[in-house]
């Protein structure tokens, strides 16, 4: 098992702090963009735990997202649950959704599983479209109660959830689930003969990408007080979840994070140049993917060879 | 009457989902690729000729030839500019590889989808027909443009037919297909079959997307979805079959039309979704695929 030496956490840790002290400086549209940056940030690391190392692709991470986002909005909408309670039932129909979604997983493998992903989330759009009485349809849901109305605390919760999320999601990846999951994925029938339960971690490895998705989902309603197709389950979002976590670098959780916050910050940056922004920064991505393979992550010197 | 009118319009938008998976199938069965971009192709080829055709006004056949020509330099582009580099790179595990031209071509297609935009427009617009005007089949009111569709796109697919299973071009895209090794070391340049394949998928791409464009209207926001249906079409049928991609196609196409003739339109995408679902689950390999 890796152990995470100090030097290599260091600078992360600065980092992390220098995060946590930016709202003393920075002002509340900064603070905005890298709130919905960080939830994004667990959306490519749930997703990396299914495909780095369980390599299961799931083209539609929306799926458990909009679940999550959807269960917590309509909790809190219609049965007046609290905050912490409709986050909670969010996460568990999330859940629900991944062990779902890990059905077809035991049986279909590469592109079919891909499909069946793509097609839940359409399914799922579409259900939204057609229940618009409960869930507002292609308007939205807008909730009653938010976690915060000020930006500082906001960041703050988005932060402490993204590097709790981060954490937890990296022990599980280092953990034996990890690893049999790794070893499933590259020779189920080697796994199987050493008396690995292949099925078992898989639909662990989806119930716990779903725990993270759908609470992320969750908390981004309640962050942008609306759930809408648009912002949680419309494909191009799961397209940018992907793009997220092959970017920073799959098969290292954090990962993720990286490539998430740079792709919501270099969208920012490129604001200026309007329409053409989403040109630039699907260029950028190709191209990282093409000459790095590895990611951003895989520039750093530590990981080379690794 | 009803019936009838079903029946054709089905048919034309059956024909129209044929032609248009075809090409996505048959690169993936020669090459292995899955085409993530290929709506991409079919939108800039349905652009360009309403660009030439319309906004230009040098009217709609040399719209369509435009079209034809953009959707082959699209081709071309998505195979030396995103597929090879990927096939050749050294730093990506052969494991990886899928999932790497999945996201490139993902990418591609949002790169495409973004350009046309900026360059055209994001509202739809519609491709001028071939023809104009509408003849009475049976007393249904059809347009000339649907049934000239249909003959365009039976007519390719016959060619395609007849290249693949009548000349030595066809016979040596059929060996990259069952065995890229074997073919290489009979002396043949694979890099070279590849290219010829891209070659027929953008004048595939190219006819589809103009007379999708001249039948349903096109846009760039139209992209995400005909990927979607095409490859839908093409996992249904069998990824690599051929006939099953033109069975899948029919059974999509008479679907959705009954549905919105039947139920409603905005319900017309839900049922071919849910038939996907249960025919994966019971037949993975879908409905004449191989394993």
């Amino acid at each position: 098992m890796r152990t995470i030496s100090l030097r290599r956490a260091l600078p992360l840790i600065i980092i992390l702090l220098a995060l946590a002290a930016l709202p003393l400086g920075a002002n509340g549209y900064i603070l905005g963009v890298l709130t919905t940056a960080f939830y994004f940030a667990v959306f490519a690391m749930s997703w990396d735990l299914l495909f780095g190392y369980a390599g299961e692709v799931n083209f539609g991470p929306t799926f458990l997202i909009g679940l999550g986002a959807y269960g917590a909005g309509m909790a809190n909408a219609l049965l007046h649950a609290p905050v912490p309670l409709a986050i909670l039932i969010g996460a568990i129909v999330a859940v629900a959704g991944g062990v779902a979604l890990a059905i077809p997983a035991l049986r279909l493998s590469g592109p079919y599983l891909g499909l069946i992903t793509l097609v839940a989330v359409l399914l799922l759009q579409q259900a939204i479209v057609i229940f618009a009485g409960v869930t507002g349809g292609e308007i939205g849901l807008s909730v009653p109660d938010v976690l915060s109305i000020d930006s500082g605390p906001n960041y703050e919760y988005a932060l402490a959830f993204m590097i709790i999320s981060g954490l937890v999601l990296s022990i599980v990846a280092r953990s034996s689930l990890g690893m049999i999951l790794q070893a499933a994925g590259q020779d189920k029938i080697a796994a199987a003969a050493l008396g690995f339960n292949a099925t078992k971690h898989k639909i662990m490895a989806f119930a716990i990408s779903a725990l993270f998705s759908g609470l992320a989902g969750a908390l981004l309603v309640f962050y942008l007080g609306t759930a809408s197709v648009s912002a949680v389950v419309d494909v191009s979002i799961g397209v940018r979840v992907i793009i997220a976590a092959v970017l920073g670098g799959r098969r290292t959780i954090i990962g993720g994070a990286i490539g998430a916050i740079f792709l919501i910050v270099a969208g920012e940056l490129l604001r200026p140049i309007g329409q053409l922004s989403t040109f630039v920064v699907a260029l950028i991505a190709l191209i990282v993917i093409v000459i790095l393979p590895d990611g951003l992550l895989g520039l750093l010197p530590s990981r080379r060879g690794a | 009457m009803l019936a009838l009118q079903i029946l054709i319009d089905g048919f034309a938008i059956s024909t129209l989902y044929a032609l248009g998976a075809l090409g996505f199938t048959l690169i993936f069965g020669v090459s292995g690729v899955l085409n993530l971009a290929h709506g991409g192709l079919l939108v800039v080829a349905a652009m360009i000729a309403w660009y030439v055709g319309t906004s230009l006004g040098h009217g709609a056949y040399w719209g369509a030839l435009a079209g034809l020509g953009a959707a082959i330099v699209a081709s071309l582009l998505t195979y030396g500019g995103v597929v090879r580099p990927i096939e050749r790179s050294r730093a990506i595990p052969p494991r990886e590889r899928e999932l790497f031209v999945l996201t490139a071509t993902l990418l591609w297609g949002v790169m495409i989808q973004e350009a046309l935009a900026y360059a055209f427009t994001n509202s739809p617009v519609t491709v001028k027909p071939l023809i104009a005007g509408t003849i009475n089949i049976l007393g249904v009111r059809t347009p000339i443009n649907e049934l000239l569709i249909a003959i365009i796109a039976w007519a390719v697919m016959g060619c395609l037919w007849l290249l693949v299973n009548r000349t030595k071009i066809g016979k040596r895209l059929l060996a990259a297909s069952i065995n890229p090794r074997a073919l290489t070391l009979l002396g043949f340049e694979l890099g070279t079959i590849y290219l010829v394949v891209w070659l027929i998928y953008g004048v595939l791409a190219g006819i589809a997307g103009v007379l999708l464009g001249s039948f349903l209207g096109t846009g760039s926001d139209y992209i995400p979805d005909l990927t979607g249906s095409a490859f839908t079409i093409v996992v249904l049928g069998g990824l690599g079959s051929v006939s099953g991609t033109l069975m899948a196609a029919y059974v999509v196409g008479y679907i959705e039309t009954l549905t919105a003739y039947l139920i409603s339109p905005s319900l017309r995408d839900v049922p071919a979704l849910i038939l996907l679902i249960i025919v994966l689950y019971v037949r993975p390999q879908g409905l004449l695929g191989r394993r």
